[in-house]
């Protein structure tokens, strides 16, 4: 260009259309070159890759890698890169895990992972549990809400196959009690919480109530967390407080349980749901 | 077409573009804007600031490990990023200001693309000789003087090319500490392959690809395209003074020709290597070199300067009717350039505002909502909130939080039985905060209930605020 000497008209491709014309700018041909090198870099990618899709996945590509062999490194590398404090944990006693600043928050955050994966399904993702799905937010704890207690109850279980299980069993008072009487100590229970009861029934109800349930209950109905007996003087109600739901609980008894996960999970991840669950407000 | 042998080309080798040296007051001042954009960019890591014993003394720092940006005093982190929206948006508003007044000055002038390519030709020169020695050069057989030069020229692209990847990666880290890292191979592997990787492309644009970033792969021309309008001052040859053209000496009767010699100094000078006699052209970019050169002709011929000059579309008119053209402050001050510069000027003010007032603690509060409140034992009603504290000083600070509302909550902190945390210094802490409606409260009964969240530091007094809601049991 610099050396031509000057051109008055646009050189056209001499194509003309209602009078438009349209002018010949000629791409560059390293632009042409870059576009040969595209086409052999997917070639050499097409055989180096998986790419081409058969019926049964897609070939394999000859340097053999795959997305889930990446993620599977990608996990093996923070394993590794966990490795350390993981064996930490496992060792170090469950009550001195809060001490450590580090060891408590890789705990935590670990734990976080376990009870997504393990535990929401039941206690759900927040933890704030269902009907017959215990609260674990909350302070009222059916086996105790201390780190130590808590472990024991993932690792064991409740009503679990494992011989270390928690384990208690309510009688179905329908089998021993009148209709009428049920309906008398249902509304004595209900009293102990201030819930809403009918006071005449429930002043009735007081005796059964110190004949049958005490023994676990206790006289106040603050329950027993040895046997896993709930509290009954207290909000909290895991099958419902009102007075269907407990004339229910009464009549056929409720058995909930818990799998243990001691059987499931490393020594170390029962440490950290459990310090997961410890903090989450209701940790003694 | 006539001809079968003419064939339409769709690609076409690159011309080789020989820029004669030219001096003007033009070329001055690209110098000096060159001169300036590269020390800046060269020369900013190496500034220093105290910036206490854990960070690196460097006044212009990206910490992406720590992500912060420091900059002289002002240190910016992630949940700030809208200084770094606003100051993009500045930028934006400054080019379109710029090139609706001045047309594609930024091109002319201040691109890296242009400012490198300038420093490489001069290199080029300075090895290879001016305009024409390089164009023998480029055209003669490959012997030893040619392989030298070529040689002599491309090692010293090749060191401006590492200089400016390793000026690069001291943005990021503290710079005397990583020179000395890179000579004794210490450097982290990303640093080594940034500075190949840039080099790579500073010698590859500024040395061999040059206009034709400007031409196939910048975007601005294209946007720039939408910018200017006939008040536009751009690089425009008087062709009603020029024309006919045609050297004086050959000439029968030269009176009757116009003031262009035909001399081909503007084209020479061109680094796009257009002929801005044939009009405004997608490729100029404003260097205004050919303005220079022309100029110099005309002084040397004794006719008046300007026959390539700055000119707007609606000079071009006025002139070929025989007015004159507009002074330049009528070009540069319109309403649509006050219009940008009050945008631009309103979120300079802004942005500024807002760094003075931010304070050195911050939080940021988001209530848990999974599940929204949880019942107590005794029946009081508990909500969670994840409260983020960030600590901006260079020492730890402890934190206590507090909480103002007109209904009874009340207020505790997860894993300390006191309300007030330490946060390590230049650093967030992630506390887990609880409220509490007691039977009674009316908040627990309620839907919903506002109050305020406050956090102090204990030191230095100063304190801060975020407004959130308690969830009360009813639905
Ligand atoms: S066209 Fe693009 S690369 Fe070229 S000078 Fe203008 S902004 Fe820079
Ligand atoms: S035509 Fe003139 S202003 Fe445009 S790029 Fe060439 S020398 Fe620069």
């Amino acid at each position: 260009m610099a050396q031509k000497p000057e051109k008055k008209q646009p050189e056209t491709t001499g194509h003309s259309w209602d009078g438009i014309e349209e002018y010949n700018n000629p791409l560059p041909r390293w632009w042409l070159w870059s576009f040969y090198a595209c086409i052999i870099w997917a070639v050499a990618y097409a055989i180096a890759y998986p790419a081409i899709p058969l019926i049964k996945g897609a070939t394999p590509g000859l340097l053999g890698w795959s997305t889930r062999g990446e993620v599977k490194a990608d996990i093996q590398k923070f394993t590794d890169a966990n490795a350390e404090i993981e064996a930490k944990l496992s060792e170090t006693d469950i009550t001195l895990v809060s001490a450590d600043t580090e060891l408590q928050s890789y705990a935590v955050n670990a734990g976080a992972a376990v009870f997504r994966s393990n535990c929401s399904q039941c206690h759900g993702s927040g933890a704030q549990g269902a009907k017959g799905y215990p609260n674990l937010l909350d302070n009222d704890w059916l086996w105790g809400g201390d780190i130590e207690a808590i472990a024991q109850t993932v690792r064991y279980g409740v009503r679990s196959t494992s011989d270390e299980t928690r384990y208690s069993e309510m009688p179905a008072f329908g089998e021993f009690l009148e209709k009428e009487e049920i309906a008398q100590v249902a509304n004595y229970a209900l009293s102990l919480s201030n819930s809403e009861h009918d006071a005449g029934l429930a002043s009735s109800g007081a005796a059964i109530f110190e004949d049958n349930c005490v023994s676990c209950h206790k006289e106040d109905g603050t329950g027993d967390r040895e046997q896993g007996a709930p509290n009954l003087a207290d909000a909290i109600w895991l099958f419902g407080g009102d007075i269907e739901s407990v004339t229910q609980t009464i009549t056929s008894a409720r058995n909930a349980v818990m799998p243990n996960w001691g059987g499931r999970l490393t020594g170390a991840q029962v440490k950290a749901v459990s310090a997961f669950v410890h903090q989450l407000g209701g940790g003694e | 077409m006539s001809s079968s042998d003419q064939k339409d080309q769709l690609y076409a080798a690159r011309e080789p573009v020989f820029p004669r040296r030219v001096s003007g007051k033009f070329r001055s001042l690209k110098w000096w804007i060159m001169g300036l954009t590269l020390a800046v960019y060269y020369l900013t890591p190496w500034l220093r600031w105290d910036r206490g014993p854990n960070l690196p003394d460097q006044a212009v720092l990206v910490d992406l490990a720590g992500r912060r940006f420091f900059f002289f005093w002002i240190e910016i982190w992630p949940h700030e990023f809208y200084f770094i929206a606003g100051l993009l948006i500045m930028a934006g508003l400054g080019l379109f200001l710029f090139t609706s007044a001045l047309g594609r000055v930024w091109c002319g002038y201040a691109c890296p693309q242009t400012v490198w390519t300038d420093l490489f030709i001069l290199v080029e020169r300075w090895v290879e000789g001016d305009r024409n020695a390089r164009i023998r050069l480029w055209n003669s057989k490959w012997n030893i003087r040619k392989w030298r030069l070529r040689f002599t020229k491309w090692i010293i692209w090749g060191l401006i090319g590492v200089a400016t990847g390793g000026a690069w990666v001291f943005y990021f880290t503290d710079a005397p500490v990583l020179l000395v890292d890179l000579f004794t191979l210490n450097a982290h592997r990303v640093a080594y392959t940034t500075i190949a990787v840039l080099t790579l492309f500073t010698v590859m644009f500024g040395g061999f690809a040059r206009e034709q970033v400007c031409i196939y792969m910048c975007p601005w021309p294209r946007i720039q395209a939408a910018m200017v309008d006939e008040e536009t001052l751009t690089v425009a040859y008087r062709d009603w003074r020029g024309e006919p053209r045609g050297k004086l000496s050959k000439a029968a009767n030269p009176d009757q020709l116009g003031d262009c010699i035909d001399c081909m100094a503007c084209v020479n000078v061109c680094p796009v290597g257009i002929d801005i006699r044939e009009g405004q052209q997608l490729e100029c970019i404003t260097c205004a070199l050919c303005i220079d050169a022309c100029d110099d002709i005309m002084d040397k011929i004794g006719k008046p300067r300007g026959l390539i000059d700055y000119l707007a579309l609606t000079d071009e008119t006025a002139e070929r009717a025989g007015g004159q053209p507009k002074k330049i402050w009528k070009h540069v001050l319109r309403p649509r350039t006050i219009l940008y510069t009050t945008l631009w000027s309103l979120i300079g003010f802004g942005l500024v505002f807002a760094l003075f007032i931010r304070p050195d603690i911050d939080m940021s509060v988001a209530p848990v909502r999974n599940p929204t409140f949880v019942m107590l034992s005794d029946g009081s009603i508990r909500n969670a909130y994840d409260v983020r504290l960030r600590n901006k000083n260079g020492d730890d600070r402890p934190f206590r939080i507090s909480l103002t509302t007109d209904v009874i909550l009340r207020i505790e902190l997860e894993g300390t039985p006191d309300l007030s945390v330490n946060v390590p210094a230049d650093s967030t802490l992630l506390q887990r905060v609880y409220v509490t409606a007691p039977v009674g409260s009316g908040a627990d009964k309620l839907d919903r209930t506002g109050f305020r969240l406050w956090v102090e530091d204990l030191i230095s007094d100063e304190r801060t605020y975020d407004d959130t809601v308690f969830n009360g049991s009813a639905r």
